[in-house]
């Protein structure tokens, strides 16, 4: 693991807020979005973000408990998971 | 995006909805430098050796699931063979090296511990009888260990003093944990040709071949195998080979990387990755669902053998195309209690211990996790285990039996273990015997080796 990107996935229902509150919970971590895709998959919202955490004092666990707190309050999904994991599956 | 948000999309489907998961990380120890004559002064010395090694093992790997946002279910440890380590001991029974072995698994906050165990396929010495005679006590009186003795490999042929020997001990142990449906039969495999590098419990074990200390990472996902059929449409054969070969390639990528980072960051050496459809009870994360899917109305049907020789292949095919570390057993389980779709079929009257013999000739392990009547002779036991070992040793495979004579069950009854050991209905056994054959004892030539037919 030597990059500090991450891969972050929203899923459920479209409402209104959700990437405004999502991303205020990244910016209060100080993580960058680094690309940004969203799209509605068999009627589910799904948002998908690369974002690169900073490379010092960043704590990944308190950040995915915030991210999954501020899911769970807007009834969606979300998952922070190392890019590695994509990468590696699909690509040699 | 640099990644497809499709592929994206697939990874997290593959764990939300299809179970993929990675089963377990082992780390394998050796006990070599642990040998005493004083068994109390060993005890201290592996307790010592497994804790100091091991210490870190739980907190690194819960990180790393963390990292990846993938499940990994079991953390594990396989130590050198007890039989090897403890040779030297004085003491009469080994008893007291297991209870020592559960000790050091529950303050490392591992799930399981495997390693009580001994390889006599040619011949036992002394230790290895020590042991072997103290298993089912050391079962009874633990949680955590696994104890597997391997009785016959394709080089020395099947010892069959020891085949007829396990069928006692197996009886014993589940005697002794009657109260429990015979629970200790589900931590004791008999084997033929074990890996040395296995991580899958309750056949792991620390080989003599490997180092001083090595991470193994077994990967599963009978679901996510499911799914990719279940999405094609109206494919041939080929084409669901193809699905299973590419999927499995997905799943063992995972398995690498997962299994590199731990060790990475506990500075020990990488084993291997073991690529095993592993079923659990949770419906849907079932080998014998992929054969339906295949096309057969039920597991155990006709053509169910060609159909698990093809998912056998397929998957060792794509794991060997994702990692140079490819290991252990490496293919499709087939225990019994632990996938519902089995125990299904079992109800239904399509499988019978038969059929899952024929059905062990060609995936990985063998007779897995399968409860018969209680009142089995050990002859019989041991007549069911050499007909297994024959399979592995004229194959050149692995092939082990794990089973279970549930006491006081019989045909039409089923024992419940809980967890991911599941339930199983009582499978009925000829009721002819094998006794005479089994005592004769003596050992099995290694077969030849060439005019295969």
């Amino acid at each position: 693991m030597a990059s500090s990107r991450f891969i972050i996935t929203v899923i459920g229902s479209d409402r209104v807020g959700i990437v405004a509150r999502i991303t205020s919970v990244m910016a209060s971590f100080n993580v960058n979005i680094v690309d940004i895709t969203q799209t509605i998959m068999q009627g589910i919202f799904t948002m998908i973000m690369l974002a690169e955490a900073p490379q010092e004092n960043f704590d990944l666990a308190a950040f995915q408990e915030a991210m999954s707190a501020e899911g769970k309050s807007l009834g969606v999904e979300v998952k922070v998971q190392h890019e590695d994991v994509f990468r590696f599956m699909h690509r040699i | 995006m640099y990644i497809n948000p499709n592929e994206i999309l697939e990874t997290i489907q593959m764990v939300r909805m299809e179970h993929l998961d990675i089963r377990t990380v082992t780390m394998g120890i050796s006990l070599r430098d642990c040998s005493h004559p004083d068994i109390e002064v060993f005890n201290e010395n592996i307790y010592e050796k497994i804790t100091t090694r091991a210490k870190e093992l739980v907190r690194t790997t819960n990180e790393i699931q963390s990292l990846y946002g993938i499940p990994i279910i079991n953390k594990r440890i396989s130590v050198t063979p007890i039989a090897v380590a403890a040779e030297s001991c004085r003491s009469p029974d080994f008893v007291s090296i297991a209870k020592t072995m559960d000790e050091a698994a529950k303050d490392s906050q591992v799930d399981f511990i495997g390693g009580f165990s001994a390889l006599v396929h040619k011949g036992a010495t002394v230790g290895d009888l020590k042991l072997i005679n103290s298993i089912p006590e050391a079962l009874e009186s633990t949680e955590k260990v696994c104890s597997s003795v391997n009785v016959a490999t394709t080089k020395t042929g099947i010892n069959m003093d020891a085949v007829g020997l396990m069928g006692s001990i197996i009886k014993k142990t589940a005697d002794l944990t009657a109260d429990r449906d015979g629970i200790g039969c589900a931590k004791l495999v008999t084997f033929a040709n074990a890996p040395e590098d296995n991580p899958f419990m309750a056949g792991a074990f620390h080989g003599i071949g490997e180092p001083e200390c090595v991470i193994n990472v077994g990967v599963s996902g009978p679901g996510v195998v499911n799914a990719a059929i279940c999405e094609l449409e109206n494919p041939n054969l080929t084409e669901i080979s193809e699905t299973i070969k590419k999927t499995a390639f997905k799943i063992t990528r995972m398995g690498e990387m997962v299994g590199r980072e731990v060790s990475r960051r506990l500075g020990v050496e990488f084993g291997i990755l073991d690529l095993s459809l592993a079923p659990t009870p949770a419906i849907g994360d079932s080998v014998a669902a992929i054969l339906e899917a295949m096309g057969l109305e039920r597991c155990g049907a006709h053509g169910t053998t060609a159909a698990l020789a093809l998912l056998n292949d397929a998957v060792k095919k794509g794991g060997a195309m994702a990692s140079s570390s490819v290991g252990g057993l490496s293919g499709a389980f087939i225990p019994v209690s632990e996938d519902a779709g089995m125990i299904e079929s079992v109800r239904a009257g399509a499988l019978s211990l038969e059929k899952l013999e024929a059905m062990t000739s060609v995936c990985s392990v063998g007779l897995d996790m399968i409860a018969v009547p209680g009142d089995t002779p050990a002859s019989t036991l041991s007549a069911i285990i050499a007909d297994e070992m024959a399979i592995g040793v004229i194959n050149r495979k692995t092939t082990a039996v794990r089973i279970i004579p549930a006491p006081g069950k019989r045909v039409g009854d089923s024992v419940e273990f809980g967890g991911l050991l599941g339930n199983a209905p009582i499978m009925p056994v000829s009721n002819f015997s094998s006794e005479t054959f089994v005592k004769r004892g003596g050992r099995i030539p290694a077969p030849i080796q060439s005019l295969t037919n």
